[in-house]
């Protein structure tokens, strides 16, 4: 294994795959956090099962390679049990969105201290382009050949509804704003979602229309709650639709905490609570 | 009228009107007068209105099972007698709300006009009628006030008043007489399962609810503010479970608890504690299944699930107490063989076992508290870069929670090498594979030294009665009685099987008993040699009594 951040496992991502530009904004972002003076042993990236997921065994920081859909609660235990730790997630919209979307909305509910990247390339890739919650509608691979639609969750709209404290959307090919957006996000006390889209290099490679759509808004504050609403409903990943890219909402709130981490527990107190309960008995 | 031996006491009514509450206040009332104490305490799944009881019973010897017949029937409303009144002995006393019921035997005490009389509210016609009971087996007044006091902690004052009365309009009698020695202290199966947890130094409890292994998540989550300990309800027994192996991966003791279908959302991540060496324990508190089975009614027809649950293979421990101190001990066990080898733990645990009422010695409680307890975490030496599935002789690489300064932890789901890192070249994955599976025999080994099987009754007896989970007291019981040999494998996996051998060697003739349709340890014993001559199925989720099972055994032997 490599000193540096890279580790040498052989990386296997599709050439031209949108994972790559996700994986080096993150890898900047990390090295961006040991210069602010955040230890590296301190960062802990935790992933779900997908092409995303393969994170896991390139960047060379503690991590967990958990269950598809399970990143995040996986992820809360860590939080729970070690409030110190600065917890990444990396999860694919397949993961996040449908499998482990329950988990999504309670991690924002109770505002626990991650950063999650969604990577979103709108399509299964490593099962070979199956249709995902927010795939373009009309999207049809060989799990839904025929010509029923649905029509595309709206996951930040879902997110904001549940209290998340922070919104961000990126785009893998808007690396720099990528990385100041993860960076935000790894920075900000509580829950950070962020959106990323990206190209899916073998099923649904649309870098061409999402380079028309995405912007910057001008004047956005990310405190308002009713601007921030307005533009996750102004992309419900309809093709042609504006993408605005950007921290979307940020909000002040507690985060989650349970009891008292795991270091600062002491044993003699659960040895005593047993013989003082034993004793009340009597 | 005064009993000798053995004495039951049932008292029922309507669900919500505090029939558990005050089973526990009379099977202490029974301990106070030196009486060891089992409580069995039965109720359909609803909130309110339906028929809930708890039998009681007492006895000058340990115990941990009830009996069929009743000596003393406490009625708070008329579907009591008339459901119970066929079970009483014949010289049964009876004693009814008169107020809500008439009876042309037996005695009847005006609980709601008592309760009005004393501004109470509904619920303590309860304690009315525990008076009425203190009154009947001869307690001192002193003694039943100091009881109450003890057990109820709001609207004591009214609550005495209210007993008060009716322990002074009780006139009729069915003394049990006072015995010279103190049995110990009263514990569910549930409160002794927290207890072995916190005394193991567990950190986090993460469960969702599920009837029967609430109770933990409750007394885990009162005892948080006390200990420290981090006990969290999620949104569900999925999340509940892989957040519990986050806790372990960050370095905490942690722990989940559920019932059959809870267990079920569970076994991915079990699966994943397997593949990934997480040390989490599982409690698994059986009731009757398939499915959703009957909620709050027992069974213990999840063993082989138990033992199998999870795709692909890897080594687990599934253990089985059958009483509250057994339980006690184990849980902590469970904690501790979990951490020592890096492998799930299950505790299987029944309905009758996780809420019925045991009478324990708080004396055995610490003498067989294990030294080793608090469990240690054992951590990695700090030599080099951290491999965290290194090879070792045992199987066991050295465990290790970020953050590691200067290198990194990663955890794995996926077939993997020994940094961590994923793989799927043939040669490392069997590799893989081989380390995690050689742990077994040093499992074996370990579970060997805490003799994971107990025998009761007549050793040298020739007949011999196998069983687990909470029918090992009612068989050690029969055993006694009937002077044949019971034994119980506490460790159900990995099996015993030299200890069962050796327990079962000079057994002509073997019965086993359990609360299942098929045989589900009569297969396992089987598959190891040990030849069940007669199954004896129960899968009614129903406790069966001592008397049923001794009545059973005797037409069978003879």
């Amino acid at each position: 294994m490599t000193k540096g951040l890279i580790t040498s496992a052989q990386n296997t991502w599709c050439p031209g795959c949108g994972n790559f530009a996700i994986q080096h904004a993150l890898k900047d972002v990390i090295l961006r956090l040991e210069a602010d003076g955040i230890p590296r042993e301190r960062m802990v990236l935790v992933v779900g099962i997908g092409c995303h997921a393969k994170m896991a065994d390139y960047l060379n920081i503690n991590s967990f390679y958990a269950l598809h859909g399970r990143a995040l609660s996986f992820a809360t235990g860590i939080c729970i049990a070690n409030p110190d730790m600065y917890v990444i997630c990396c999860v694919g919209d397949g993961d996040a969105y449908a499998e482990g979307i329950s988990h999504l909305l309670f991690a924002a509910k109770r505002n626990v201290n991650m950063t999650v990247l969604v990577h979103n390339n709108r399509v299964y890739g490593l099962t070979k382009g199956q249709v995902t919650p927010t795939s373009p509608v009309g999207y049809h691979g060989k799990s839904n050949p025929d010509e029923s639609e649905e029509i595309a969750l709206n996951p930040p709209e879902l997110l904001l509804s549940a209290g998340c404290s922070f919104i961000g959307r990126g785009y893998s090919r808007r690396r720099e704003e990528l990385k100041e957006l993860i960076y935000r996000g790894t920075l900000h006390s509580g829950f950070s979602c962020i959106d990323i889209l990206q190209i899916c290099a073998s099923f649904l490679n649309i870098g061409e229309e999402y380079d028309g759509q995405v912007y910057i808004p001008a004047d956005h504050d990310p405190q308002d709650f009713d601007a921030a609403c307005r533009l996750v409903r102004e992309y419900s990943y309809g093709d042609g639709e504006r993408i605005a890219l950007g921290i979307l909402y940020q909000a002040k709130r507690e985060p989650f905490r349970v009891g008292t981490p795991v270091r600062e527990q002491q044993d003699t107190k659960k040895g005593a609570f047993v013989l003082q309960f034993i004793q009340d008995r009597i | 009228m005064v009993f000798v031996n053995d004495c039951s006491v049932l008292i029922g009514g309507k669900a919500g009107a505090g029939i558990n509450r005050a089973g526990q206040v009379i099977a202490r009332m029974v301990t106070r007068l030196g009486y060891y104490s089992y409580m069995y305490y039965d109720y359909p799944s609803l909130i309110r209105g339906g028929h809930n009881f708890s039998v009681i019973r007492a006895s000058p010897h340990p115990v941990g099972t009830h009996r069929s017949g009743i000596d003393i029937l406490l009625a708070l409303d008329s579907a009591t007698l008339r459901l119970h009144r066929h079970h009483c002995k014949r010289d049964a006393l009876i004693i009814y709300n008169s107020d809500a019921t008439k009876s042309e035997t037996g005695f009847g005490v005006p609980l709601n006009s008592i309760v009005q009389k004393n501004h109470g509210t509904s619920v303590m016609e309860n304690t009315a009628m525990v008076g009425a009971l203190a009154s009947a087996i001869g307690m001192d007044w002193d003694d039943c006030a100091d009881v109450i006091r003890h057990e109820m902690h709001r609207a004591t004052e009214t609550n005495l008043a209210i007993a008060g009365d009716a322990f002074r309009m009780q006139t009729e009698k069915k003394e049990i007489p006072r015995l010279p020695q103190s049995p110990g202290i009263l514990l569910s199966g549930n409160e002794a399962v927290s207890l072995g947890f916190l005394a193991a130094g567990l950190d986090g409890y993460v469960a969702y609810p599920m009837s029967p292994s609430t109770g933990i998540l409750h007394f885990l989550a009162g005892a948080s503010g006390d200990t420290g300990i981090q006990v969290f309800q999620p949104e569900s027994e999925i999340a509940a479970v892989t957040m519990a192996e986050g806790m372990i991966y960050a370095g905490a003791r942690a722990a989940v608890g559920t019932s059959g279908g809870g267990f079920c959302l569970m076994t991915e991540a079990l699966s994943m504690a397997g593949m990934a060496e997480i040390p989490i324990t599982i409690v698994l508190a059986q009731r009757s299944g398939p499915s959703t089975g009957t909620p709050t009614y027992t069974g213990q027809s999840d063993l082989q699930f138990a033992i199998h649950a999870g795709h692909g293979e890897f080594p687990r421990f599934v253990i089985a107490p059958g009483d509250a101190e057994q339980a006690y001990l184990w849980a902590g066990h469970a904690l501790s063989l979990s951490w020592q080898f890096q492998v799930p733990s299950i505790l299987l645990t029944d309905k009758t076992l996780s809420e019925g009422v045991y009478t324990v010695s708080p004396d055995l409680l610490q003498e067989e508290t294990p030294d080793e307890w608090p469990v240690s975490v054992p951590r990695w030496d700090g030599q080099g870069e951290y491999q965290r599935y290194c090879d070792a002789k045992d199987g066991v690489s050295p465990y290790a929670a970020p953050p590691l300064s200067g290198t990194v932890v990663k955890g794995n789901s996926k077939s993997h090498d020994s940094w961590g890192i994923s793989v799927d070249d043939g040669m490392q994955i069997a590799s893989m594979a081989r380390k995690q599976m050689k742990k077994v025999p040093f499992m074996q080994e370990a579970v060997s030294k805490l003799s994971p099987v107990r025998e009761g009754g007549n050793r040298d007896a020739d007949i011999c009665l196998i069983s687990w989970g909470s029918n090992a007291p009612l068989c050690r019981e029969a055993a006694q009685i009937m002077g044949i040999k019971s034994v119980q494998p506490i460790v159900v996996h990995p099996f015993p099987a030299s200890e069962m051998i050796a327990a079962t060697r000079d057994a002509e003739m073997i019965f086993l008993l359990e609360d299942n349709y098929s045989g589900q340890l009569a297969d396992i014993c089987e598959a190891h040699g040990i030849l069940v001559d007669i199954r004896l199925p129960r899968f009614d989720g129903r406790p069966t009594s001592i008397d049923q099972v001794t009545e059973d055994l005797w037409g069978l032997v003879g």
